[in-house]
């Protein structure tokens, strides 16, 4: 470990470093589009680029310079791995998730309008982080289509209310039901397949599903999108005027009309089944069937040998982390009154798999901190609104380097030693 | 049907290809015994195990496993192409196209034969514990609701299950090991452990693939006492591929050599320690040339 400093490797570092943005941003930030003329802007361009060098500069002096070298040898011997806790371990949990649950439930209270439309966006993608951890996470099955099932229980709502009439509470667990059907119709002849080539066909069916809900226009709307209702209380609607046949809420009460009550009311229906979710989650890991979904993605082979029918174990992963995905699209559709198939791009996948990942494989904290994360800080940053995904991608390069293991770290639990059995 | 041997294999073949890599095996091995496979590298004795376990489909012949109280070709149960029989035979169309589609080697292993691997192959990001815990999935309580609920039926199926755990870890003396990750332990207690998980799953017929590799003569010797105690306290068979002669020889009643996919001596440790055959076979010596094995 040298402690001098090279500045000619820094320099060249910094050149490396202004040619790389300068091709990125050139494009990007250089050229202003105006009709079918352009107008070029290098003053801001090269501005971008003097921070860029400027940055990679000092990056680089540091990271040669004594204390700089001693953050990168830790770094790199930093053991993030798993761990097993010790036996009667006692979690901070125990603290921390009554204090939420009540935060929670009095946050809607408290909030703007506005607030609460980010927690309600905040909390389908804790469910949808929660079903994909269940695939990705935790059974090791890479799903790049899991917005299919999304659109499933979005779709199921709105069709299920338009052509049979079922309200939200009726389709809640029938869009769940249909989800997992759905994932073991796919699932059953593609799950003998392996990591890459299951990847790229469910990619294909969440793009199949997408077209379909495009081009299907008679029954689905097709890119005008469907018609989605809004939960009710025992009959009471959240409407000015009552669609679903009941009586509006405020009328029954004899309040003034708020618009702002339907929220309200989502966010505690939805809060509730978060919390479900979260409980079923906690116990499923320590289930049979959630140690079976691990043993497999260690090591399939293995699991064979040991009696362990790998192709329904993955399809019973398949099917949990769909239905959990099915539940956030019925939710997303009555949050946003309507549906259309624009909500359900690939790039919808990739945010939910960037929440897994972001979180850490298979730990259910992690995924309810980065989902609320990923769809909380878009909304802080709308000033920038052009720059999200560069942004995105940028925090998912920066984490990748810096816990690459997702941000809470995985924990197994310890069993009491029972001595003299044998 | 108390049949003699656990395992009969009549004209065992497997070709990969153009290679054959066995070619006409023939042995049994006798219920209740130690047996070992023995042959130079590359003889195909991982490939007889992978036949026998049902991860390879073999290309001709017949393995019949004897335990559980029936009797199991591992052929059907991986599943066979339909036969024109079939078609006018509803029941054996049934049963064929069941195995066609749920059928697999994990079948193999619930009719009584567990084995472990050459190059290990634990859950090693997983405890100790949950690796045995893994191992005993058929019978434990599945049922999803009370798991979820947590009802004292399920709590006790859960009980039950680490009471085995650390029946085995101790049998194999691992009780201290018992929370740590499998991946983090050191080679032996590794091997160690890859058996006492195959011995969860309750088998008959146990097979072992190089358990002695890469273990120093003390490990080794704990190995052995180890696999009598399976075959003597627990009824399990075992069959085991092994290269440290010392060991086979001392452990096994029933010996089956093999070389380029071919059985070229079975019998009694004595029978082939002085069988010229297996020395050729061993040490590429002239058949006249004094070796010991
Ligand atoms: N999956 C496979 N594909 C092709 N050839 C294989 C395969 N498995 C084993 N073989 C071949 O079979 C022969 C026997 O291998 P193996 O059973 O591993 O020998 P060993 O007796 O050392 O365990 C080798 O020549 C090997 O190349
Ligand atoms: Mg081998």
């Amino acid at each position: 470990m040298s402690s001098s400093i090279n500045i000619k490797k820094s320099v060249i570092d910094t050149l490396l470093a202004g040619l790389l943005s300068l091709i990125v941003f050139g494009p990007v930030i250089g050229i202003l589009l105006d009709g079918y003329d352009f107008t070029t802007r290098p003053s801001l361009l090269l501005t971008m680029v003097a921070i860029v060098m400027v940055g990679r500069f000092a990056i680089s002096l540091f990271v040669q310079s004594e204390k700089g070298q001693m953050m990168l040898y830790k770094h790199q011997n930093n053991d993030d791995g798993v761990i097993v806790l010790p036996p009667g371990h006692k979690s901070k949990m125990v603290y921390i998730v009554p204090i939420a649950i009540i935060i929670g439930l009095v946050a809607p209270f408290v909030a703007t309008k506005y607030i609460l439309t980010v927690l309600i966006l905040g909390l389908i993608y804790v469910l949808l982080g929660l079903g994909l951890n269940i695939v990705v996470g935790l059974a090791g099955l890479l799903d790049l289509g899991f917005v299919g099932f999304y659109a499933i229980g979005a779709y199921g709502l709105s069709l299920g209310y338009q052509y049979l009439g079922f309200g939200f509470w009726s389709m809640l667990p029938l869009a769940a039901i249909m989800a997992a059907v759905a994932g073991a119709i796919l699932g059953f002849p593609v799950l003998r397949m392996h990591g890459d080539y299951l990847a790229i066909v469910t990619l294909g069916f969440g793009e199949i599903i997408r077209l379909i809900l495009t081009n299907w226009t008679s029954f689905t709307g097709g890119p005008n999108g469907v018609y989605a209702p809004l939960p009710t209380l025992f009959g009471l609607e959240f409407e000015r005027r009552a669609k679903q046949g009941g009586t509006p809420f405020h009328e029954f009460f004899n309040l003034p009309y708020d618009s702002g009550l339907k929220y309200v009311f989502i966010y505690l229906s939805l809060f509730m089944v978060v919390c479900a979710v979260l409980y079923i989650k906690h116990r499923l890991v320590k289930m049979p069937i959630g140690r079976a979904w691990e043993a497999l993605r260690e090591d399939e082979i293995a699991c064979r040998s040991l009696g362990l029918n790998h192709v329904l174990i993955k399809l019973s992963a398949f099917m949990m982390g769909a239905s959990t995905g099915g539940l956030a699209g019925v939710f997303f559709a009555t949050y946003q009154g309507f549906v259309n198939p624009t909500s359900f791009t690939f790039f919808e996948s990739a945010l939910i798999l960037a929440i897994v990942v972001l979180g850490g494989l298979g730990s259910t904290v992690g995924v309810v901190i980065a989902a609320f994360v990923l769809t909380v800080t878009p909304e802080m940053l709308r000033e920038v609104a052009d720059f999200r995904v560069l942004i995105f991608g940028l925090l998912m390069v920066v984490m990748m380097i810096w816990r690459p293991r997702g941000l809470v770290r995985i924990t197994r639990t310890g069993f009491a030693v029972r001595k003299g059995v044998a | 049907m108390k049949q003699d041997n656990i395992l009969t294999v009549e004209h065992l073949e497997m070709q990969f290809g153009g290679i054959k890599a066995l070619n006409d095996v023939n042995f049994e091995i006798k219920r209740g015994s130690i047996s070992a496979l023995i042959g130079p590298n590359g003889a195909g004795k991982t490939t007889v195990f992978n036949c026998l376990t049902g991860f390879y489909k073999a290309t001709g012949g017949a393995i019949t496993l004897f335990a559980n109280g029936k009797q199991t070709r591992v052929g059907k149960v991986l599943g066979e192409p339909f036969q024109s029989s079939d078609y006018v035979n509803p029941a054996a169309f049934a049963s064929r196209l069941r195995y066609k589609m749920f059928g697999g080697s994990h079948l193999v292993n619930r009719s009584g034969l567990a084995r472990t691997f050459q190059n290990i192959r634990l859950f090693k990001e997983m405890s100790v514990v949950e690796n045995l815990l893994v191992a005993q999935h058929m019978q434990v309580n599945r049922n999803l609701l009370a798991g979820i609920f947590n009802t004292p039926g399920y709590r006790k199926a859960e009980s039950r299950a680490l009471e085995r755990a650390f029946y085995w870890l101790e049998v194999m003396d691992l009780v201290d090991h018992a929370n740590k990750l499998a991946g983090s332990m050191s080679y032996g207690q590794q091997r160690r452990l890859e058996i006492a998980r195959s011995m969860c799953t309750n088998p008959e017929l146990i097979c072992l693939d190089e358990p002695a590799a890469g273990l120093n003569p003390a490990e080794t010797h704990a190995l052995s006492s180890m696999i009598r105690v399976l075959q003597k306290e627990h009824n399990a068979t075992v069959l085991l591929i092994e290269h440290d002669m010392g060991m086979v020889m001392d452990i096994s009643e029933h010996i089956v050599v093999l070389d380029h996919g071919e059985v070229i001596a079975r019998g009694g440790p004595d029978d082939i320690k002085s069988n010229p055959k297996v020395i050729a076979a061993y040490l590429g010596a002239e058949d006249d040339e004094e070796v010991t094995l």
